[in-house]
């Protein structure tokens, strides 16, 4: 039985809350992430396009390529696979975020060498949190079933579905290849990482609303601990004023003060009583809690 | 009508029950967990659980919610302990009505498998030679890294229910 043929589909992603403007624009070294990333991955599957809403099919950017648009609206990522898949569904879709500035080849022909056509997905796990990375993935046919069921449930995360299903994981070649960028504090580390920013396409001055925050700011932050995280910390509470930017980088300064010997892979983050992104932007005033593993039950 | 509750008091499994009776249910469902006096080769003594309240009930509602969606069962209800227990005590309490007993007992499962994978609770247990440990947490330092186990994972890498 051989594999499905291999599509790849670039997701370019819905307005970028956080950059405030469009991501498949940003630029690195004089091409935009969507150029760059349709550049790396066509060579590699048998047909690319691009996925889009049916508010940018006329986008110029995006009508250059093949496109796929979302069938149901507002899902997010998963939409554009769902698209895809039932677009052409006897094809496994490489699928690919384009806000990868990190992403070299090495890492897209790995995944394909090591594809589990038999499973679900094949997939890398996270560098950051040992977790299933859905956006440098393949997805096989036989997912389809498994992600509109979970559509009919309401849940649209792709990582939760990748990391309940019958998942090939591969080990990251390149440990930073699949970093993101949300911010402009990310975008800015990723240009001067990459030490090729395009001259003539600086990021637009951001609106004040998303104004990224300079890294020399101090946030006021609370951080609530909880059971192992408590009795290290030696306090149930404590308020501090820091320059971490991210959950992530508050877990790395309190690891360092407090000793805490548990490694942020094991870990959660709920941020104002919800669970939330390692990565996200913390606003002042913010409350972070660290979620040890749970043994409820 | 899908209920999680936290409670620091002995659980009233007769009380729960009633909340779940309804005219359009022929089936009924339920779960005790209770504290063991064993895990991992040691005796426990004693256990004590912490939770971190606001979250914990609203994703524990979420997965009665998500039982309720997806097996088609009528109500559903899981009530948790937190706080010092002793062996033989009920430490976690799920209850199900539905239509049929198939879906019930199916809802049931998923729902104390969910809740044992997500929901922001901790077990500490206090041993016979006088050592304690957070359950779970103990093999989580950075330095045993390459040692972890999978369902270590507590919040994606579960099976699927």
């Amino acid at each position: 039985m051989s594999a499905p043929q291999l599509y790849g589909l670039v997701l370019t992603g819905g307005r970028s809350r956080r950059m405030q403007r469009d991501k498949a624009g940003l630029e690195y070294a004089g091409k935009s992430q969507l150029a760059r990333a349709m550049e790396l991955l066509s060579p590699l599957v048998a047909r690319c396009f691009v996925s889009v809403r049916h508010d940018q099919i006329h986008d110029p950017q995006r009508a250059a390529y093949d496109t796929i648009t979302d069938i149901k609206p507002n899902l997010g990522p998963i939409g554009g696979i769902h698209a895809a898949l039932r677009s052409y569904p006897d094809h496994a879709w490489l699928i690919l975020a384009c806000d990868l500035p990190f992403l070299d080849r090495t890492t897209l022909q790995h995944l394909i060498a090591h594809r589990a056509s038999t499973r679900i997905a094949t997939a890398y796990r996270s560098s950051f949190d040992a977790q299933p990375e859905p956006l440098c993935a393949i997805f096989e046919p036989r997912s389809l079933p498994i992600i509109e069921q979970s559509l009919a449930q309401a849940q649209q995360c792709p990582r939760a579905l990748l990391s309940r299903s019958d998942v090939e994981l591969l080990e990251l070649p390149n440990a930073r290849a699949l970093d993101n960028i949300n911010t402009g504090e990310e975008y800015a580390a990723a240009i001067a990482a990459l030490g090729a920013a395009s001259v003539d396409a600086p990021p637009p001055a951001p609106t004040p609303s998303s104004m990224p925050v300079s890294p020399a700011t101090l946030r006021r932050l609370r951080v609530r601990y909880f059971a192992v995280l408590r009795e290290q910390a030696g306090r149930s509470t404590e308020e501090l004023e820091t320059q971490a930017s991210t959950p992530r980088e508050l877990y790395e300064e309190l690891r360092r003060r407090r000793g805490l010997t548990l490694s942020p892979e094991f870990l959660r983050v709920a941020v104002n009583d919800e669970f939330g992104d390692w990565r996200s932007l913390l606003a002042d005033g913010d409350t972070v809690v660290f979620l040890p593993p749970v043994a409820g039950g | 009508m899908n209920r999680f509750s936290l409670h620091e008091t002995t659980l009233q499994p007769e009380q729960l029950r009633k909340e779940l009776q309804n005219p359009g249910c022929g089936g009924y469902a339920a779960f005790e967990g209770w504290v063991r006096d064993f895990n991992d080769g040691r005796t426990v003594l004693r256990l004590e659980y912490e939770s971190f309240a606001p979250l914990a009930v609203r994703e524990g509602e979420r997965i009665l919610a998500e039982a309720r969606e997806r097996f088609g069962v009528e109500r559903t209800r899981c009530a948790h302990r937190v706080g010092p227990l002793a062996v033989g005590e009920l430490a976690v309490w799920v209850g199900v009505s539905a239509a049929h007993r198939g879906e019930a007992f199916d809802a049931c499962r998923y729902i104390i498998d969910e809740v044992k994978h997500r929901v922001p609770i901790w077990k500490k247990e206090y041993y016979q030679d006088g050592d304690s440990g957070w359950v779970n947490c103990e093999r989580c330092a950075g330095a045993a890294l390459q040692a972890h186990e999978p369902d270590l994972h507590h919040d994606h890498a579960r099976g699927s229910g």
